[in-house]
């Protein structure tokens, strides 16, 4: 069990690793380096070499990847060019505010997606199944910008119930920036909901079709009993890396969705770097945002590993 | 009346095809369970014997409906019953064991969790009080250490504990009428002597009536009192086990009867043409009609009533069926050609070891081997030219494992296997010359797997002719029709898909391909097991027809030790990927000598309520082969002592020419064993 | 003459099997929808240069955000533009770049998927490592990057999102190529001694094509998807060509007194994303496919 799970680990650092050299060599190979992209036409003279003193990009790229590399790993991302100042600096309220959104759409999600995936598949062609199923199909979509943006015209600008635009400083507390969240959070946690309830529903079929579901009824055992003893546990299981993958994949969409709300996070500031052409804070940024894919998937393949039996057993044989 | 302890009525069952007509998969069945009785109902697959064991729980499988009829339970129907009044009877009143006890236990829970369920729901008994009964109960299935086993999980135990397992979840409500849906049908052969007499135990034990469903009629024939024979969603002969067994009045019967390989009849068992029809294919007339040869131009338009017949206590649904009642030939049997055995050698396998342990690179660097206990070990056999050998054991033997490696599909680890004498195969696919290749040709188990998808017939089979032969255009199209017309199938065969072909018809298909080489050699990987009886005959006389127009060398792996009987030369028996005794057939199967042939050929069961099984060891089933000494000291009953731990047994030879590997003087085997 | 004959009839084979996929896809309601909305939108984009009443990118200061009228049907947009033009030409970039990069997707995912799952062990841990690599840099943010540095043009456009979206398909043609491998008809012919490159192209593309192009149908509306949100954040294509993702875009912050710029787009391309989606499930479910438990990557 401990080897499994040192393995599991051992594979994300050596994805994030890959992640940084992609990322590296990336920015290498495309054209122009960071300081002359980021100086554009100015890029000559004095200000080209003190910011090439600054960023170092006077010595071999190798090395630069290696100093690079050495202070991320102590948590030191380097300088923001568009900022004028350390992109640690930068990043720490944003992660706050984006972990904010994301886990309010998880934890709204989540369960949600349970809920309404298990309804549908228990209730399979009927009415409930069919109703739910075309309103998955529509929240899956539809694109966050739309989605996002129809909540504004009909929320915010007909009914005037919440604030549209997100105005708020960077660095504002929790409780400031609940109200301001709301609208958000329904955009990002309808598409993750739409696609984690129909993976639920076809997991849950498909155990219902099983012959130990078939045994557990002819065994007499009566109908909730049978879905929660037999069919969730089984029909989960194989759900949560899927289901992780998702919320990863999804992550993409909350860049556009805060882009839409102004909302000051991570996706905002993705966009903002890219437009200033601040590639060090890109660079921060992709290893950031792999990070915490890597972490989520590793969090599921532990959590599977923990549920499993069969996982379980093999290394008590052993 | 009160003896009736569930009475099926008039039953029909069926579905709605895409164009929205009705089939019917049960078609007016009527019958009566007594109390205490054992039914057992015999059918190939798609004749309805399962959809009619659910319905009688009351429980129709997705897709399906009642069309008509009922099911009384304590005179009332259970197909009309909602589902709170049937979790009350099922598991309590009636208890179904299932097919594929491993698919049928919730993976995610305990055993003795499982087994808990169905006491808290079936008994009132108290905590305590249960936890010791469901020891009692997995004492009672015969489970070693029932303490143990209750706190695993389904996928921990072996096939034969998964179903011992379910027997003891099935008694748990002490149900009054036990439904078995072929409980023993994926197990090894002596595992499922043992579940039946088991089974058996506790039918005389508890009184419990129980209605035992299967393909298998020599299982059927061990256990049950009474027979019911299904053909095509009908009940087509229905009496006492030994009048149906003996006197078998209904044409399906007595074919079927004749078309199973029988251990104590050498010779190919005959074969019946055709195979069941489809469902809702037959809409007038006998269902059996299109294959049987005493039918007359009334079979052909009016139905046959299921008809009493009071000396024979039995109900047969045919015209004709006097004309099989003074009939008394069903143990008798196609003469088979002895093999032209030319004394030619023509493959050789000597001191052969084939390993799965892959080898690490620092060990394949320094040329070290490291596993010292290879899957298959020392294996010596040299095959003439025109014989068919056998290669027997049960799943774990390494019987497949030889037969892949001899293909070349997986490399041996040590030995050789020469081809010819001279020329070397021990080498993997790779290495070998086209025409090695085309001289060895596979034939497997389940032609739906062995046939690809996409292809029609006429790719399928022109793909050896092209690469061995270069064929192509008019010749390649001769060339097919030739093969089809060897394999008894029409030219109008080579635009058909596999999914359009039956389970014969596609494994002749397979066949034709293997034959398209003209191969010296043909190696067949259970090619039977995935047939029913009636069709698996019809391949075996095929294979034989076409050995004897050919000349072919076949290697023959199986599990069916009845199946070898009829169609080998000479047997091996293996255990554990070693070999125990090799010789030819008829020596093998009259006196078997190693006590392992002699466990193996104990277990057969025989569809006859007079020849019983001989159950000489316990079925303990070992993962892996013992690192030294005799492969099977593990079960062996006449094991003498450190001897048989330690030291690899010697080659004897016995009085009737068998060779075995054993410790045990050969003398003083035949008298243990007389 | 006879080779003809058989040639002919295989052709005739293939033809009325995509026919009977099609119209088991079109038997079903919401495969007929699909398909219906599909062929609408293809068939617009190809003939909405003929049928627009006005030019898309004269700009007109007088008649900026003009309300829905008789004359112009959708209004018009902050720079006096025709919405209804607009929008029957918006779907035409996004259409095209998206299409030909889920050809592209399809191909290398594809290949590469087959031959992963094709030579397994060693070769294929790296491989994977390396795919699941890129595939943990959120695909917005190497998009957003490739574009700012080398541009919007469609020949950076469609091998940037082929590459990005072809992920997805590598780990589905692999697990299809594992599953077949593993079958007897591929043991049976590498016994007969074939070729790998005949194993291939005659036992295992057939066997695994269908999960693939299902694959790819999926990745289409998805990619449309991602496309549009580039558009949206202004890294797609370049105004003035018209495009629904940078119409919202542009009149999203008027929308308070304004909204019929935006709802035009929204519906044009909201249909088109579902139209697909739609029409992937179908021919999913023709096929015998559950396209429903993959996750989206």
């Amino acid at each position: 069990m401990l080897f499994l799970i040192i393995k599991r680990i051992l594979l994300g650092f050596i994805t994030l690793f890959i992640v940084s050299l992609i990322t590296f060599v990336g920015t290498e190979v495309l054209p122009g380096d960071a300081c002359t992209t980021y100086l554009e036409r100015e890029a000559y003279g004095a200000a080209l070499e003190a910011c090439y003193k600054r960023l170092g990009l006077d010595i071999p790229a190798y090395e630069r990847y290696l100093s690079w590399a050495y202070n991320v790993i102590q948590g030191d991302f380097g300088y923001s060019l568009s900022g004028q100042m350390p992109i640690n600096e930068v990043l720490g309220p944003r992660i706050k505010n984006s972990m904010v959104l994301a886990s309010a759409a998880i934890i709204i999600g989540i369960p949600l997606a349970l809920i309404l995936g298990i309804i549908t598949a228990l209730w399979r062609d009927k009415l409930p199944d069919l109703a739910i199923s075309t309103i998955t199909i529509f929240a899956m979509t539809i694109p966050e910008f739309i989605s996002a943006t129809l909540l504004i015209l009909i929320v915010a600008i007909w009914l005037q119930w919440l604030p549209g635009i997100v105005i708020v400083p960077t660095d504002v507390t929790f409780f400031e920036l609940l109200p301001n969240i709301i609208l958000p959070v329904i955009a990002i946690a309808m598409i993750m909901t739409a696609h984690m309830a129909r993976m639920v529903r076809s997991s849950v079929i498909q155990v219902m079709a099983s012959d130990y579901i078939q045994m557990a009824i002819l065994k007499g055992v009566p109908y909730w009993k049978m879905v929660f003893k037999h069919v969730l546990p089984n029909a989960l299981l194989p759900a949560i890396n899927v289901v992780a993958l998702t919320i990863a994949w999804l992550l993409g969409g909350v860049v556009v969705t805060e882009v839409v709300f102004n909302y000051p996070g991570l996706g905002r500031l993705v966009i903002e770097s890219i437009s200033n052409r601040d590639l060090p804070t890109v660079q921060a940024l992709a290893i950031i945002l792999a990070s915490i894919y890597v972490s989520i998937n590793l969090i599921a393949d532990l959590l599977t590993l923990a549920l499993n039996p069969r996982l379980k057993s093999l290394q008590i044989r052993k | 009346m009160s003896d009736i302890i569930q009475k099926v009525k008039n039953l029909s069952i069926g579905f709605r095809s895409k164009k929205g007509e009705e089939i019917l998969i049960l078609r007016n069945i009527s019958t009566n369970i007594k109390k205490g009785e054992t039914v057992g109902i015999v059918g190939e697959s798609g004749s309805g014997k399962s959809t009619l064991a659910l319905a009688m729980m009351g429980y129709v499988k997705q897709g399906l409906y009642t069309i008509d009829g009922e099911c009384l339970f304590e005179s009332s129907n259970l197909l009309k019953k909602n589902n709170r009044e049937l979790e009350k009877i099922r598991g309590r009143k009636i208890a179904m064991i299932p097919q594929n006890a491993g698919q049928s236990l919730t993976p995610n829970l305990k055993i003795g969790y499982q087994i808990d369920e169905a006491l808290r729901l079936h008994t009132n008994l108290k905590n305590i009080d249960r936890d010791k009964r469901i020891s009692e109960l997995l004492k009672k299935v015969r489970l070693p250490s029932p303490e143990t086993i209750a706190l695993r999980y389904p996928h921990e135990l072996s096939g034969g504990q998964q179903q011992r397992v379910a027997v003891a979840m099935a008694l748990a409500g002490n149900p009054e009428l036990l439904l078995l849906d072929e409980p023993t049908t994926g197990l090894d052969v002596t595992t499922q002597a043992h579940v039946l007499e088991l089974l058996n135990f506790i039918a005389k034990d508890t009184g419990t009536s129980m209605v035992y469903v299967s393909h298998d009629l020599g299982a059927i024939a061990q256990v049950s009192d009474r027979i019911i024979v299904m053909y095509s969603g009908e009940i087509v002969l229905e009496g006492p086990s030994r009048s149906i067994l003996k006197k078998p009045i209904h044409p399906y019967t007595y074919g079927l009867l004749k078309s199973i390989p029988k251990l104590s009849l050498a010779g190919l068992p005959d074969s019946m043409p055709g195979s069941q029809p489809q469902p809702g294919s037959i809409l007038k007339g006998c269902s059996f009609f299109s294959r049987c040869n005493i039918g007359e131009d009334k079979c052909k338009n009016n139905s046959p009533e299921l008809e009493y017949i009071s000396d024979l206590k039995t109900s047969v649904r045919c015209f004709n069926y006097k004309s099989l009642k003074n009939k008394d030939d069903i143990s008798s049997s196609i003469s088979r050609n002895e093999a032209i055995i030319n004394e030619k050698e023509i493959l050789n396998l000597t001191n052969v070891s084939i390993s799965y342990a892959k080898q690490k690179l620092i060990d394949q660097i320094f040329n070290k081997t490291v596993d010292t206990n290879p899957t298959v070990k020392d294996i010596n056999i040299n095959i003439n030219k025109g014989e068919t050998i056998a290669l027997v054991g049960e799943s774990g033997s390494g019987k497949s494992t030889i037969l892949k490696s001899i293909a070349g599909l997986l490399k041996t680890k040590d030995g050789k296997i020469r081809f010819e004498k001279d020329r070397d195969l021990s080498s993997n696919l790779k290495q070998r010359k086209p025409n090695d290749l085309r001289a060895i040709q596979l034939i497997f188990q389940n032609p739906d797997e062995s046939l690809n998808p996409n292809h029609n017939v006429e790719e399928i089979l022109s793909q050896p002719l092209k690469l061995y032969f270069g064929l192509s255009g008019k010749e390649l199209n001769k060339n097919i029709i030739e093969l089809l017309e060897k394999v008894r199938l029409g030219e109008f065969y080579m635009s058909r898909y596999p999914r359009q072909l039956s389970g014969g018809e596609k494994q002749r298909v397979a066949v034709a391909r293997a034959f398209a080489a003209k191969p010296d050699i043909i190696l067949c990987d259970e090619v039977t097991s995935a047939l029913d009886v009636s069709v698996q005959a019809a391949v075996l006389n095929l294979l034989q027809k076409l050995k004897d127009d050919f000349g072919t060398t076949y290697i023959f792996v199986s599990h069916d030790l009845a199946v070898v009987r009829a169609i080998s030369d000479r047997v091996a028996v293996l255990y554990q990927g070693r070999l125990c005794e090799i010789g030819p057939s008829k020596n093998v199967y009259q006196f078997p000598s190693h006590p392992y042939t002699e466990v193996l050929l104990g277990a057969v069961l025989e569809p006859d309520p007079d020849i019983k099984p001989k159950l000489v060891a316990e079925d303990i089933v070992e993962e892996k082969p013992p690192e030294q000494g005799c492969s099977f000291q593990g079960r062996c009953s006449r094991i003498l002592g450190e001897k048989c731990k330690k030291e690899t047994p010697p080659w004897q030879i016995t009085k009737s020419g068998n060779a075995i590997k054993c410790h045990i003087n050969v003398n003083d085997l035949e008298k243990l064993q007389s | 003459m006879d080779i003809d004959k058989i040639s002919e009839e295989e052709q005739k084979n293939s033809l009325s099997k995509v026919l009977e996929v099609l119209k088991t896809m079109a038997s079903k309601p919401s495969g007929f929808i699909g398909l219906f909305i599909l062929v609408f939108h293809v068939v617009l984009a190809s003939v909405s240069p003929f049928l627009a009443p006005y030019d898309y990118k004269a700009i007109d200061p007088t008649l900026m955000l003009q309300a829905p009228s008789s004359e112009y049907w959708f209004g018009t947009d902050s720079l006096g533009r025709d919405v209804f033009t607009r929008t029957i030409m918006g779907g035409r970039t996004a259409l095209t770049i998206t299409f030909f990069g889920s050809l592209i997707a399809l191909l290398w995912g594809g290949l590469l998927g087959i031959f992963c799952g094709l030579v397994g062990g060693k070769i294929d841990d790296v491989v994977m490592r390396i795919v699941d690599a890129f595939l943990s840099i959120p695909w917005i943010l190497a998009m957003l990057l490739i574009v700012s540095l080398l541009g919007t043009s469609t020949e950076v456009l469609i091998p940037a999102l082929g590459f990005f979206y072809g992920k997805g398909i590598v780990r589905v043609a692999r697990a299809a190529t594992h599953d077949v491998i593993a079958k007897d008809f591929i043991v049976s012919a590498r016994a007969r001694g074939h070729s790998n490159m005949s194993i291939i192209w005659n036992e295992i593309i057939p066997n695994v094509r269908d999960a693939i192009l299902v694959e790819g149908a999926m990745r289409w509306s998805w990619m449309l998807l991602g496309f549009s949100s580039l558009s949206f954040l202004g890294f797609g294509v370049s105004p003035p060509t018209p495009d629904w993702g940078l119409m919202i875009s542009n009149a999203r912050g008027l929308m308070s007194f304004a909204y019929w710029a935006v709802i035009a787009p929204v519906v044009g391309l909201s249909s088109l994303i579902i139209g697909i989606n739609l029409t992937a499930d179908a021919f999913a479910k023709a096929l015998g496919i559950d396209r429903s438990t993959k996750a989206p990557v």
